[in-house]
């Protein structure tokens, strides 16, 4: 998978927050084969300097960083994250979340295009968390995005694929943008829908970390997304809404 | 000088960002710095001299989804 300049090995990405301990997301990170993880910035107290273990651990595991702009709910702060962001990884990508409802958190969709703009100008890598909204896509994609991240659900809900005509009705229009499903997948087979649908990718967190045995089920979701991958490229049958016999009627003995 | 740091108030001698972040014990380290809400680039601190009220915030990698 190409992300702007950069190719993937693996179309699953990783979040790194709700562990139960570093170990356990050193292994799991490990277990899932992925190329890239999210990360956040949040207050530092003087002297505790949990940043700096956190980020040494991040480092140690030799994959990208996807710093993200979570919990920001306008454009200045989400843009004023962003540059620090930049500065502390030291890296041109950013996944942009502004925020519009604290219960669903769905995305502000008219401040993520305006935010997006302003970061693309001043030239981030823009990984937009977006709804399937095709309208909005294209002002992303105008605005300078080169990725789309619809939701699959609310965020850390499980739900799945909440709308899977217009995840499939965004593949249809815009067949050569990568489309990393970002939220709300909750179990392997909601990974492998979104890959058979023609999504380039997924992004997990709470799954995985939230599971009983976040290594294990790392290792699921990573299988999962192979195989989704590989039914999508062999093209899926047709559904139907009657029943189609697999076994041939001609020749059929006259048993009456 | 009276600022707030990360939300709580403080007393400081230091009238420069950079050395002001010394004196709060913010050593060397991957952080990021914000006063007012404006992003202050860590080869600005220098620079930036803060006044009586200023609000900053220091930031540093944490987990995240």
């Amino acid at each position: 998978m190409l992300v702007y300049d950069t190719t993937l090995t693996s179309r699953l990405l990783l979040g790194t927050s709700r562990y139960p301990s570093p170990a356990v997301l050193m292994e799991a990170v490990k277990s899932s084969g992925t190329d890239v993880v999210t990360v956040s910035l949040r207050r530092e107290s003087s002297g505790e300097r949990s940043g700096q273990g956190f980020f040494s651990i991040i480092r140690s595991l030799g994959v990208r960083v996807l710093p993200n702009t979570a919990g920001c709910h306008s454009v200045k702060e989400a843009v004023t994250t962003a540059h620090m962001a930049r500065e502390v990884f030291d890296t041109r990508w950013i996944k942009l979340e502004v925020i519009g409802d604290r219960t669903t958190l769905q995305p502000d969709v008219f401040g993520l295009v305006e935010a997006a703009k302003i970061l693309c100008e001043d030239g981030f890598q823009v990984f937009p968390y977006t709804t399937e909204d095709l309208v909005v896509a294209d002002r992303l994609l105008d605005a300078g995005c080169r990725v789309l991240m619809p939701w699959g659900a609310p965020i850390g809900s499980g739900q799945g694929l909440n709308n899977v005509v217009g995840l499939r009705a965004m593949r249809a229009r815009f067949p050569e943008v990568p489309l990393i499903v970002d939220a709300g997948i909750g179990v392997p087979s909601h990974a492998a829908r979104a890959l058979e649908l023609g999504m380039d990718g997924v992004l997990i967190n709470t799954a995985v970390a939230r599971a009983g045995d976040p290594v294990g089920m790392a290792r699921a979701f990573a299988d999962a997304v192979k195989a989704g991958r590989a039914a999508f490229v062999a093209q899926p049958m047709l559904p139907s809404d009657v029943a189609i016999p697999s076994t041939p009627e001609l020749g059929l003995a006259h048993l009456v | 000088m009276k600022i707030t740091l990360n939300g709580v108030e403080r007393e400081i001698a230091e009238s420069r960002l950079e050395q002001a972040l010394r004196e709060l014990g913010y050593c060397d380290g991957p952080i990021a710095t914000a006063v007012n809400g404006q992003f202050v680039p860590k080869k600005q601190r220098l620079e930036i001299a803060l006044n009586e009220g200023d609000r900053i915030e220091v930031v540093a990698p944490m987990q995240g989804g």
